[in-house]
């Protein structure tokens, strides 16, 4: 190939490169495919997985359970192995399950659009704040106070160049929901949109959206969901919301050490030319056949550069294959029936605890999905690293997030749980009260 | 000839749905939030494998064919990396876990820092960002924290007519204002460089080798005058795959970088994504990188949260970990040998390529290339062909196209990237393929393709229309569907 191109050495290739620039690899030579296998194997195997300890962690990532049809579907090379499908004629077979998944998506929110993902729910807050700006032109984004930190520091780094602010709004000490009183004072008029989470931050639904609706109704509601959870619950849609966000990992997607996630984003008819991101279409082929292809491309920034909605290109869609393969595979029974189980796991573990000396669970009364505080009357930090010593690992310390939670933790159930973790749990508990 | 499969394969929601059974929700969720039912369907698991088994091979993977996609890298993603990934001490890891539970972890995220600190001839290096674009974003923060932190204001990126698109979309989405310069000769015009640097520059963004393919040999005079006016270079490591044990970006002074691992390091691109967005930074920009920061202390590995100079998170957690195991993998696997073979066979297989075109396509600037170089198909438009024609037809051969239309300074680009891992003998099937191509009837090209799932889609139909889901498409009149 070198003589094809009258070139005497593969040197001559990079003649192009100066010398004053050449640097070599000082890494270590290559190794087998066995080698560096048994390496990172190895290297991992210092890790205890929820394969060897009960885990009760959840905040935004969920341990469910994942049948085997969903990683043989997104097995399929034909799928992982492929780019964006930017050639539509090539690329049916993802561009279908692409719009499938937003059908789903729109299915479970209410919403008529939903894009193919974001990296996950933290920036498809960061997202959701500047689409709401776009929609409103005020310079005011409301949060809850109580928020998962990363969601926080993320939305600030997205708001950096807009001016945009963030303001919080405190949740009410009694029902741990959105104090509505606090959101009154909070709503100015320069507010552009207003961000509330059911289930919150503390696991318990937030029962009061509509009235939020009806308080905010200039600005853009924005609503987080567990997509799990919305099996059970009415559609944030129904609600009024704008735009509806999410953390969609726990859709047919393992835990992966927090990445990669799925950031869910999905959107009323009215305001999909300012949604970010990339969406799937519904049209037809020069002879007429269903077809399928990315559309409203001129928002993104390949085609509009700097004007673009957002700088993504690259996103999770190989997450929302699996997504939307979890959901088909479960169904609306299956689905239905495993939400039902964590709210019920997550009442009986919390009553479980409670019922414990020195223990109060959940904090906050009232409705959960399959997470809930927990209050360790002699402090929290000492349970968490006794329960390790136990081999349990317990939930999220919420002091980080929230000073006056400091004996306050962040406990996660799901269907993968079984009757011997929950004793694990509770004798330990039980131990060090 | 290349067939792809056909199905005429319903939509999920077209399937005959199973009866949905009640569950009683009564105790479990108040009356107000109770959902009444949920318009997914209830299909058996065997129908819905083969839904998508149909659909998959309505897919073109780099496991189907050839995939020169220029700029974005595709090569063979290895299997070994698939069987790693999907191992219980990385897919059953919580974020939240205690770090003595996760020290396997800690120790693979440390040593790809130190790996990709090496590679990059940069001093540290972040594994947060998700993909290529939110490195960028991440780089850009870095750089305006640092003007920041010397309390200057700088607010203008400066970016070649070569770049790409995010990087405009990156600077614009924090506010800053883009000062674009004009190429000359497929290469950065030093005398425009220099004209549009000053005291408001806060950085200036190049690929290099850039997207003609062209390395910018004039790199360190380039340095020169962006660190002359006191603003940084930003390095886009999308073509970071051609120069692997050349040059490095450190060896460009380079000032931050960023890697495209599902590019250079090979992670599958999965339809779109996930792919991951490390960066690099040298020492002076260093404190500002996003936390957590994976350290090691002599026994044991942690995450530093004690950064008072960092600019938060960019996302939650640590970066996408089951890439970052795979690329590792890879890393590992290839060596500092296997890694340069690997930008020598690509450099090779482009330039190859390139020569077997003469006479079938114009490449614009004359000379070397690295990994990928831009054709231009304008000679083919008085007999009434565009390179989309080209594009659409060369699917009939079972290959992926090229990416077209891009950069925008060649007229009627294809942008051919074939990659290390491609055969002399794909290499010249394709170049057959494209020379016979160029001689066919218009109109068999303007009709192309004949041989995919579907034919030439209508994109301005599903603009003018946005029907983005099913629950829109119900809504409409059954032609539309």
């Amino acid at each position: 190939m070198l003589r094809a191109l009258g070139l005497k050495s593969v040197d001559d290739l990079f003649a192009d490169v100066p010398a004053s620039v050449r640097a070599a690899l000082d890494l270590a030579p290559g190794m087998s495919e066995l080698e560096a296998v048994t390496r990172i194997t190895e290297i991992l195997a210092a890790n205890r997985s929820m394969d060897d300890m009960p885990m009760f962690l959840g905040g935004g990532v969920y341990d469910h359970f994942v049948p085997a049809s969903v990683r043989a579907i997104t097995s399929r090379s034909e799928f992982y192995t492929s780019y964006t499908p930017y050639q539509p004629e090539l690329s049916q077979g993802i561009l279908q399950t692409l719009w499938e998944y937003q059908s789903l998506i729109c299915e479970l929110t209410g919403m008529d659009a939903a894009n193919t993902s974001l990296y996950d729910a933290s920036t498809a807050l960061g997202e959701a704040a500047l689409m709401s700006r776009r929609i409103h032109g005020g310079d005011v984004f409301l949060i809850p106070r109580a928020i998962r930190w990363n969601r926080r520091s993320v939305l600030q780094n997205y708001l950096l160049g807009g001016g945009l602010r963030v303001r919080d709004v405190d949740y009410d000490r009694g029902t741990g929901m959105l104090d509505l009183a606090k959101l009154k004072e909070a709503l100015t008029p320069d507010v552009c949109g207003v961000y509330v989470e059911s289930p919150n931050f503390f696991g318990r639904l937030e029962e009061n959206v509509e009235e939020v609706r009806a308080m905010a109704q200039e600005a853009v509601l924005v609503v987080g969901i567990n997509p799990i959870a919305q099996a059970v619950l009415k559609p944030p849609g129904d609600f009024g919301a704008d735009i509806v966000i999410g953390e969609g990992q726990a859709l047919g997607n393992p835990p992966n050490f927090g990445g990669p996630l799925l950031g869910v984003f999905a959107c009323r008819q009215e305001h999909v030319r300012k949604m970010p991101g990339r969406v799937i279409g519904l049209t037809r082929d020069v002879k007429g056949h269903r077809a399928f292809c990315m559309t409203l491309q001129t928002r993104e920034q390949h085609i509009r550069r700097e004007k673009a909605m957002s700088n993504i290109c690259t996103n999770e869609s190989l997450l929302a294959v699996a997504a939307a393969a979890y959901m088909a595979v479960l169904g609306s029974n299956g689905l239905r029936s495993v939400a039902a189980d964590n709210i019920r796991r997550a009442r009986d573990l919390a009553a479980a605890i409670d019922r414990i000396d020195g223990y109060v669970a959940p904090l906050f009364k009232g409705a959960h999905f399959n997470e809930f505080t927990v209050r360790a009357k002699k402090g929290y930090e000492r349970v968490r690293k006794g329960l390790l010593e136990h081999g349990v690992h317990g939930g999220i310390a919420l002091k980080r997030y929230l000073p006056e939670l400091e004996d306050v933790a962040l406990f996660t159930t799901t269907e993968r749980h079984r009757p011997e973790h929950y004793q694990r749990l509770l004798t330990a508990l039980e131990d060090l009260a | 000839m290349f067939r792809q499969a056909y199905y005429d394969e319903p939509l999920l929601f077209e399937k005959r749905s199973q009866d949905d059974i009640d569950v009683d929700l009564t105790d479990l969720v108040p009356a107000k939030l109770r959902r009444g039912r949920l318009g997914i369907p209830n299909l058996p698991e065997h129908d819905v494998v083969r839904h998508y088994t149909r659909l998959s091979q309505m897919n073109f993977g780099i496991d189907s064919g050839f995939y020169p996609l220029g700029s974005c890298t595709m090569k063979f993603n290895p299997k070994y990396a698939e069987e790693l990934a999907a191992l219980p001490t990385v897919a059953r890891l919580h974020p939240d876990q205690d770090e003595s539970t996760v020290q396997g972890a800690l120790r693979l995220l440390h040593e790809l820092q130190g790996a990709l600190g090496t590679i990059s001839g940069m001093d540290a290096v972040t594994l947060q960002p998700a993909a290529g674009a939110q490195g960028e974003l991440t780089g850009l923060l870095l750089a305006a924290a640092y003007h920041r932190d010397r309390g200057e204001t700088r607010t203008q990126v400066i970016l070649p007519d070569t770049a790409h698109g995010t990087n405009f979309a990156s600077a614009g989405m924090l506010g800053f204002e883009i000062v674009e310069i004009p190429s000359k000769d497929g290469r950065v015009d030093l005398r425009a460089l220099e004209n549009a640097v000053g005291p408001k520059s806060l950085a200036f963004m190049l690929t290099n080798p850039n997207t003609l393919g062209i390395f910018e040999e004039r790199v360190l005079e380039i340095a020169d005058v962006v660190h002359d006016a006191g603003a940084l270079l930003y390095y886009d490591g999308a073509n970071l795959n051609a120069i692997l044990g050349k040059t490095s970006p450190g060896a460009m002074r380079f000032d931050i970088v960023h890697f495209n691992l599902h590019k250079t390091f090979t992670t599958p691109h999965g339809g779109g994504g996930p792919g991951a967005g490390p960066v690099g930074v040298r020492r002076p920009l260093e404190p500002y990188l996003p936390y957590p920061f994976v350290a090691y202390e002599g026994r044991r590995y942690h995450f530093d949260y004690d950064r008072p100079k960092s600019i938060g998170k960019v996302r939650a957690w640590y970066g996408n970990f089951a890439l970052l195991v795979r690329a590792y993998a890879y890393i590992l696997r290839q060596g500092a040998d296997g890694l340069t073979a690997s930008a020598e066979r690509a450099v090779l297989n482009a330039n190859y390529t390139m020569a077997r075109l003469k006479g079938v396509l114009d490449v614009p600037f004359g000379g070397l290339r690295k990994h990928e170089f831009v054709a231009s198909g304008a000679s083919l438009v008085p007999k009434g062909v565009r390179t989309v024609d080209v594009a659409k037809r060369l699917m009939d051969f079972g290959v992926h196209p090229p990416t077209v239309y891009f950069p925008h300074l060649v007229e009627e680009a294809l942008m051919v990237e074939p990659t290390e891992t491609e055969t002399r003998e794909t290499l010249d099937a394709f170049a057959d393929v494209l020379a016979r191509i160029v001689k066919e009837d218009p109109q068999t090209l303007r009709d192309a393709p004949h041989h995919t799932a579907v034919a030439r889609v209508d994109e301005v139909r599903a603009a003018r229309d946005a029907i983005l889901s099913w629950r829109t498409a119900k809504g409409r009149k059954p032609e539309s569907l």
